[in-house]
């Protein structure tokens, strides 16, 4: 089983106040830490668990700079054989660049599943999963929470809303973008990171690629990042702790629930 | 006169809302361009809800004989619809389902896409696309490049829904075409998650912890005030994906639509998928150690602390 999973390295932004750059074009990125994405994580994990199963190689592989191969290290350190990094340079990106970029790569490499996660926590797109799938001209599924292998076909379960699943055949070589909650992801420790230097992760401009270049220029493009419109919003209830738990009580009360 | 279309969205013979919402925004766009409003049916043949939904489209364009939905076959189908019609702007519904056709649909025809939009404006008659990013912090407005048409995705709950008006929707009936390729997936069945010990949906209290609970072995600190209030627990997404209290807890779009009196929310962020299942809460409260959390735009009440100083103090008091 050759497994492909596509991770991204995202800046945490909960409890953090995020400040808009000069060109109003995105947030500023130099005080942020950086985590794995999320849905990776998942993507990764389910990877490997196929792999020590079925036998075979899961490749990590991302586009980014120097920093991000950070997830990629942690990615063999959690049992991935071989990371792969497309350097973009200053290439500007959109989905459909990125799933271009990553497109051409993994036509160069064996597969049978391409795993993305369902979408990237800062910006939240969800498309470049079911775009690399048409590339590539394979099947594919998105919010999958369940893959059982058997043979060339996997039974998947799609998350659908309010607590339905949708549970759908797929013929391999195919594309499936994973959920959160599909398993529970290793623990990865330093000691694991560095034991996993050794493993072998290469390195290549985008330029060396090959991909057209009218598949480089991105379709759409942030004009402007703003600050959501007011709302009224909350009444904060300010206070010491009892104070606080007081002034919850007295609501409750209004409001009709009985204690 | 260009058209617009909504691609509808339907399961189990309903329409989902979300296509009466995205009807009510491309109407509000076919007004300021001038254009008429195409709604695309994809299913089987006379789904009882079309007499619904051609009074809310000037045409209603139904394509008929798929039994259940299949991401390919919508794709090859409004493919074809497209190259024929020749749409401005196709508004399809940011669900499980739009994702897995929107995007390679964008693809197969050349046309930009942006997803996750939670509005669409018009500058100088062509459309614009505003999404929220960084988990609500922000917004971004998003351009197409020229192109002959442009696909945006959209959020569930982001307009309200179109109501039955004076639009005399013609009805264009056609058969599912005969040449479609095989579709690279077979729908099996609908599966529901099985009932829980607890019915989050009939209760008037219910005490809900997020991601910021940190732990699994914190869940039972706020359980326990959860029962000393005689309040039903229950959470948010990322408690459930780390196995800290089972999916029948879970409130949001892909969990439960709740109304107790009072949501306590006890750090929880407020992702729009959760937020989604609190609108018909009666009261919100919610405590978290972030003030810029997207849960306090949305929140009656709001407590900038750390959660488990209130439960403490929550508990004191009960004592």
């Amino acid at each position: 089983m050759e497994i492909i999973v596509c991770v991204k390295r995202v800046p945490m932004t909960q409890e953090v106040d995020l400040e808009i750059n000069p060109q109003r074009s995105d947030v500023r990125k130099d005080m942020l830490a950086y985590v794995i994405n999320e849905w990776d994580n998942y993507a990764i994990e389910e990877a490997i668990r196929l792999k020590e199963k079925l036998g075979g190689t899961v490749t990590a592989m991302t586009i980014g700079n120097e920093d991000d191969e950070e997830v990629l290290r942690r990615c063999l350190a959690m049992g991935a054989d071989k990371a792969f990094r497309i350097d973009p340079g200053n290439l500007v990106m959109d989905p459909f660049v990125t799933s271009k970029v990553l497109a051409q790569f993994i036509k160069s490499q064996p597969h049978d599943l391409v795993f993305t996660g369902v979408q990237r926590d800062d910006l939240n797109e969800g498309a470049v999963g079911a775009m690399l799938a048409e590339h590539l001209a394979l099947p594919h599924a998105e919010v999958v929470r369940k893959v059982e292998l058997e043979g060339n076909e996997a039974t998947i379960r799609v998350e659908l809303e309010g607590g339905t699943d949708e549970v759908s055949k797929i013929q391999l070589p195919a594309l499936l973008s994973i959920q959160t909650g599909i398993n529970e992801p290793r623990y990865v420790s330093i000691m694991g990171i560095r034991k996993a230097a050794k493993k072998e992760l290469n390195v290549a401009g985008v330029d060396t690629l090959g991909v057209a270049a009218a598949d480089l220029e991105p379709r759409t493009t942030v004009e402007e990042i703003f600050l959501p419109p007011e709302t009224e919003g909350a009444q904060f209830i300010e206070g010491d702790p009892a104070t606080v738990a007081d002034e919850i009580l007295r609501i409750l009360k209004e409001k009709g629930v009985s204690l | 006169m260009g058209e617009i279309f909504v691609v509808a969205e339907h399961r189990k013979g309903e329409v989902r809302e979300v296509t009466y919402q995205m009807l009510w925004k491309a109407n509000d766009l076919c007004q300021k361009l001038s254009h008429t409003l195409t709604l695309v049916l994809i299913g089987s043949k006379d789904e009882p809800f079309l007499d619904a939904l051609k009074e809310r489209a000037d045409k209603v364009v139904a394509v008929e004989g798929l039994q259940d939905f299949n991401g390919d076959l919508y794709k090859e189908i409004l493919f074809r619809l497209i190259q024929e019609h020749k749409p401005l702007l196709t508004l399809i519904a940011h669900t499980p389902w739009g994702m897995d056709f929107a995007p390679s649909l964008s693809v197969k025809l050349g046309f930009p896409i942006v997803t996750d939009c939670v509005d669409v404006v018009v500058d100088n008659g062509k459309p614009k696309a505003v999404r929220q990013i960084y988990s609500g912090k922000l917004f971004s407005r998003v351009t197409f490049r020229d192109a002959p048409g442009y696909l945006v995705t959209i959020r569930s709950g982001a307009f309200p829904a179109e109501k039955a008006g004076d639009h005399k929707g013609e009805v264009v009936r056609a058969p599912l075409p005969a040449d479609l390729p095989q579709a690279g997936k077979q729908f099996v069945a609908f599966e529901d998650a099985a009932a829980g010990e607890v019915d989050i949906t009939q209760a008037e209290l219910l005490v809900s912890i997020g991601r910021g609970v940190g732990e699994a072995d914190k869940v039972p600190i706020v359980k326990e005030l959860a029962d000393k209030m005689k309040g039903v627990l229950s959470c948010s997404r990322p408690v459930v994906d780390k196995n800290w209290l089972p999916k029948f807890h879970q409130v949001g779009t892909s969990g439960k639509s709740v109304k107790p009196k009072v949501y306590l929310a006890f750090g929880i962020s407020g992702a729009f998928q959760h937020v989604a299942g609190i609108t018909g809460a009666g009261c919100v409260i919610a405590v978290n150690k972030d003030k810029k959390a997207p849960i306090f735009r949305v929140a009656d009440y709001g407590v900038v602390e750390d959660l488990f100083k209130i439960v403490d103090a929550l508990k004191g008091k009960l004592a």
